[in-house]
């Protein structure tokens, strides 16, 4: 008996000592930080309720760069949903239909492996990446545009606030889409090919079959999808970062780098304990609540 | 859900669809569109990292002259990509082994030895999965300070290890639940001890497990961003920069220095060893990850 509780205590101890040190501990720390006014040039600060909060409410950067959250909330999970099911249904229902059924296409683990590409590069990597193929002499976009004619159209893209949001959801959108195809269109496999059968039967169109078989299947993915789509939009630090830096005159500036620099190079932890408060709250209610606009009733099959 | 329901029309079987190769050939024509997008940005940083900052200049979409294996030395040993790249596999390493040792030894107890407390423990543990990081981001980098491990290799380590926890522990408790017990009963009775049951037979058992939540857990902690740039600044701490961060400096000097050739080599360096491990292992890769994100 004493022997199963020493091995119980030998196996739970480290990691659990690890987890509340680096895990546990900072995220309980955050909170109580948030209430203070600790500036990080000393070591004393005082205790000041919720004059972070109420600061927050009036500060134009936060409010700048919530929005572009908020359109990032808005714009990257639907357009990349709606790209992934576009892709992961040609993929999976997209070949030829004859006597014998629906068909997957020919060479469909080609794309499936080759869409996958940039979820395993690391965020930097793309962010320095595209950073560079948004140059403006030197780079890939501006080199095409003028290859093909359209000299007009080449510009110095990250350096016009009217573009460098949109060429960051861009990279967002880009970096996200190949995965979803790949998880959509596993869930896709699991579909029985005779519901298209008897779809196209009907006469069905491939449209059709698509809004009222295949997205009814999926949908349990989809609603996974969308919530952790939203996560990423709710950050988006690290490409904002490597590609803008929030610029040019915060016009690509994003709540997560608020935080950094308001800690890091402001040295106002208290205050930018408050932003992280405030984004934990924002990834919460956005969870709940997508999950409970989402819901809806399974298919049983 | 009118049309699941419906039953299937009695058809006559005379009527079969006709063959129709069109959806096809316009399947193939989008797919092979967005396969050129995801493909071409990473082709030219490649095929940029063999011309010279005069090709580059001059014709962005040109291809190089010559194979100027030059970019690449220099990038690894002048702008010091070996260097953080050599940092990143020892982080990686360790962090890698003390998440996987420790998420296994929690999730075997927490999923076989049932005791008063521990869905309590379970659930701190999964609950991890939910905070945004950045709310942890300043008191970390204090916690990491004062125990002196700010810009070292070793607290980097533990801190990895420590944010890959919620995931491993929550995986693998699922995981050994699964695990039959008829085999633990038969050791323990032929006299094996806890140690070793789950040494010597629990985890060969989960060696599925264990590979897929070690990839998620490989690509996690290799192209982690966020946790680097915050706790590996200070006096002298370039040195053990990791690769994500040491390529973003890259980027910024290379290009107030005009030396694009050595940022694409640079950048072609860090991408193809995870490019060339993926095309290895991606069945493997791709449902860990999708393991990863469907928690």
């Amino acid at each position: 008996m004493w022997g199963k509780r020493l091995f119980i205590a030998v196996f739970l101890i480290p990691p659990l000592l690890l987890y509340g040190l680096f895990v546990v501990s900072p995220y309980a720390q955050a909170f109580q930080i948030s209430g203070t006014d600790w500036s990080g040039l000393s070591p004393s600060y005082e205790f000041i309720g919720l004059e972070n909060f109420r600061r927050l409410l009036g500060d134009g950067y936060f409010w700048n760069a919530l929005r572009h959250n908020g359109l990032l909330l808005l714009l990257l999970p639907v357009v990349t949903i709606l790209l992934g099911l576009f892709f992961a249904s040609m993929i999976s229902v997209g070949g030829r239909a004859d006597r014998v059924g629906v068909h997957g296409v020919r060479g469909s683990g080609f794309y499936r492996v080759v869409y996958f590409f940039p979820q395993v590069l690391s965020v930097a990597i793309i962010g320095v990446l595209w950073k560079e193929m948004y140059a403006p002499h030197t780079g890939m976009i501006n080199g095409f545009l003028r290859a093909v004619g359209l000299d007009g159209l080449a510009m110095a893209w990250l350096g016009d606030p009217r573009f460098s949001f949109w060429c960051v959801l861009v990279v967002l959108i880009w970096m996200n889409v190949g995965f979803y195809v790949v998880l959509f269109s596993a869930a896709m496999q699991s579909i029985p090919r005779d519901l298209y059968e008897a779809a196209l039967l009907d006469g069905a169109s491939r449209v059709t079959t698509l809004v009222r078989i295949t997205v009814p299947l999926v949908w349990d993915t989809i609603q996974v999808a969308w919530v952790y789509l939203a996560i990423i939009a709710i950050d988006g630090f690290a490409v904002v970062q490597i590609i803008t830096d929030g610029g040019p005159s915060s016009s690509s500036d994003v709540v997560g780098l608020r935080l950094y620099k308001t800690a890091f190079a402001d040295g106002q932890f208290g205050y930018a304990s408050a932003i992280g408060v405030a984004m934990f709250f924002l990834t919460l209610t956005v969870a709940v609540m997508f999950l409970r606009v989402t819901r809806r009733d399974r298919v049983e099959l | 859900m009118a049309v699941l329901t419906r039953t299937r029309l009695e058809t006559p079987s005379v009527s079969t669809p006709p063959p129709s190769p069109r959806p096809a050939l316009l399947s193939h024509l989008f797919l092979t569109f967005w396969a050129l997008i995801t493909t071409l940005p990473l082709v030219w940083a490649v095929l940029s990292s063999f011309k010279s900052d005069e090709e580059i200049l001059t014709s962005p979409w040109s291809l190089p002259s010559s194979l100027r294996w030059e970019n690449w030395a220099r990038a690894w040993s002048e702008a010091h990509i070996g260097r953080y790249f050599l940092n990143s596999a020892i982080v990686v390493t360790g962090a890698l082994t003390l998440t996987m040792l420790l998420g296994a030894m929690a999730a075997y107890i927490l999923a076989r030895y049932p005791f008063r407390g521990s869905r309590i423990i379970y659930y701190a543990f999964v609950g991890g999965m939910m905070f945004p990081v950045f709310l942890a981001l300043v008191p970390l980098f204090f916690v990491v300070r004062n125990l002196g491990l700010l810009g070292t290799l070793p607290g980097l380590t533990l801190v990895y290890a420590a944010y890959s926890l919620p995931f491993t522990v929550f995986f693998l408790t699922a995981f050994f639940r699964t695990l039959p017990t008829t085999v633990a009963e038969a050791a323990m009775v032929d006299g094996c001890g806890h140690y070793r049951l789950f040494f010597q037979v629990m985890l060969p058992m989960a060696r599925p497990g264990l590979v897929s939540v070690g990839i998620f857990n490989f690509l996690f902690q290799w192209n982690q961003y966020v946790l680097p740039i915050v706790l590996m600044q200070g006096e002298g701490a370039e040195k053990k920069w990791v690769l994500a961060q040491g390529l973003t400096a890259l980027a910024v000097n290379e290009g107030y220095r005009g030396d694009f050739s050595g940022l694409f080599a640079g950048m072609t360096i860090a991408m193809l060893p995870v490019i060339a491990g993926y095309l290895l292992f991606h069945r493997q890769v791709q449902s860990g990850l999708a393991a990863g994100q469907l928690r």
